[in-house]
């Protein structure tokens, strides 16, 4: 959303739903308003060209009811109607039939002056109805400059209006974001501080353990070190899914052409300390290999979330199967499973629906924002105490 | 017989002619004011078609001083009208003829 792209906060999906729907209706409201500021002052413009030219149709009446009183005097010598130059005339009897008219125009009766087709019309009732003409209608076209100076008003009023309206809509969303705002802030420092600090001890950590020899280790200490290791790459993964996330969106991308099957076997290995350690079996299956141009890091980062999800939300001895095909990655544990209504939103960030397994709530997060970015289609197919499936085509 | 001609144009003309005339042109030829001066009169006070004829048609009925469309120098001078032996069929024939001959509607240029 535009609004918070601009205030450069990370906001959830129900928040933007509830900001959206602020804007929508701010912005609606101060429509109606200033329509109906400008139809109040387009009547009172109308009404006001109206009583200056009321005077001058009086005039034109007038002349037009002496000349309807000499013909009706002579009605037997002439049937000639007056005319003018100047205006347009009807007359109608009391049962409001039309008895003579010079034009077309449409004529209402109800009303004394009034703008109807871009014609001014005077109704008026005289004492005598010469000819019997009740109502002496003038009719006078309309010259249309009162419009256009009004229109020119009415935009340009609203054009302010709208632009003052939106500035202070500005600064009400900005006061409405900053509670919201500065919690998702604090948050994100705090993890922004907490994984600077995490670096170099986990960069320790598995460094050394790397470089240490198990061969030559005592049985016991071996199986020691193979839990510190498990730990280690535990607290590692941690630590990556939370810089990816405070720093994740300021790296530019080195995309290149991975084989995914080969990323798979590796990550595979990688895991496979940590599934053990809850008797998991972790295995992938190749049924072809493909090729996705990515950036490798990123890859790896969404499949090693997939992957540590499936350990952490697996049963004891459950197994979890990485299958590789054409344009397809999925990877299927025999875990606790995701009910329906949370599917959608487990993919925001923070969100968690099992609070015993631990973890900050990003993992599905950054996948989303991955997957994203390189336009990945992303399915999760599960079924509570079952299992789940997450299918990732391109 | 010229004498039997002329007889026969009356006869022919008295017969043809309607009931307007029969019985309202007839007496009006005998005053000095033309009887379209009476149905402009009454356009001006009822103007339209259902008014006036209903106006026209109570008066004959039923003709009194005070509901005499004509000006008092008028009814000093000529008194009011006696009252129609037409019955209301006949009157509103008569009255209908007077208006499609008078009537303004269709006249104007």
């Amino acid at each position: 959303m535009l609004i918070s792209k601009s205030l450069d906060t990370d906001l959830r999906k129900s928040e933007k739903q509830t900001l959206f729907r602020f804007s929508t209706l701010y912005i609606l409201l101060t429509i109606i308003i200033i329509s109906i500021f400008s139809f109040i002052y387009y009547e009172l413009q109308k009404d006001l060209m109206l009583q200056q030219k009321k005077a001058t149709l009086q005039v034109h009446s007038k002349k037009l009811l002496e000349d309807l009183k000499q013909l009706h005097r002579n009605f037997d010598k002439t049937q000639v109607y007056p005319r003018s130059k100047e205006f347009e005339s009807a007359i109608y009897d009391n049962q409001q039939k039309l008895i003579f008219s010079t034009s077309t125009s449409e004529t209402r009766l109800d009303k004394i002056l009034y703008l109807n087709q871009e014609i001014i019309h005077l109704v008026n009732i005289p004492e005598s109805y010469y000819l019997g003409a009740k109502y002496v209608i003038v009719k006078m076209k309309d010259d249309n400059i009162w419009l256009n100076n009004t229109l020119e008003e009415i935009v340009l009023f609203a054009t302010v209006s709208l632009l003052f309206m939106f500035s202070v809509g500005y600064i009400l969303v900005r006061l409405f974001l900053k509670p919201m705002r500065d919690a998702i802030g604090l948050l994100d420092r705090f993890i922004k501080d907490t994984t600077h600090e995490l670096n170099t001890p986990v960069s320790t950590i598995v460094a050394n353990i790397e470089m240490i020899d198990k061969e030559l280790l005592d049985i016991k200490v071996g199986n020691k070190i193979n839990r510190i290791d498990i730990a280690a790459k535990t607290i590692s993964n941690i630590y990556q899914d939370l810089t990816y996330i405070t720093l994740g969106n300021k790296i530019i991308s080195n995309n290149e052409d991975v084989e995914v099957e080969k990323l798979v076997q590796e990550r595979v290995e990688y895991f496979t300390s940590l599934a053990g350690a809850k008797k998991i079996t972790l295995d992938y299956d190749i049924l072809s290999n493909t090729v996705l141009t990515i950036d490798r890091t990123k890859l790896s980062k969404l499949l090693d979330n997939l992957l540590s999800n499936a350990i952490k939300y697996n049963i004891v001895n459950g197994s979890i199967v990485v299958k590789v095909d054409k344009n397809l990655l999925e990877v299927e544990d025999t875990g606790i499973g995701i009910a329906q209504k949370n599917i959608v939103q487990m993919q925001e960030r923070y969100t968690r629906f099992n609070k015993s397994s631990g973890g900050f709530g990003i993992g599905l997060s950054i996948v989303s924002e991955i997957a994203k970015e390189y336009a990945l289609n992303i399915e999760i197919i599960s079924e509570l105490n079952q299992g789940t499936k997450v299918r990732v085509t391109w | 017989m010229v004498k039997i001609i002329v007889m026969m144009g009356i006869f022919l003309n008295v017969l043809s002619a309607n009931i307007y005339e029969k019985n309202c042109v007839q007496c009006h030829k005998d005053i000095p004011v033309s009887i379209d001066k009476y149905f402009y009169k009454y356009l001006l006070t009822y103007s339209s078609e259902r008014d006036m004829k209903y106006a026209i048609i109570n008066y004959l009925k039923v003709p009194l001083k005070e509901t005499t469309i004509m000006s008092d120098s008028f009814i000093s001078r000529f008194g009011v009208k006696k009252k129609s032996t037409l019955n209301e069929v006949e009157l509103k024939k008569a009255v209908d003829i007077y208006w499609e001959k008078y009537k303004v509607f269709g006249k104007l240029k």
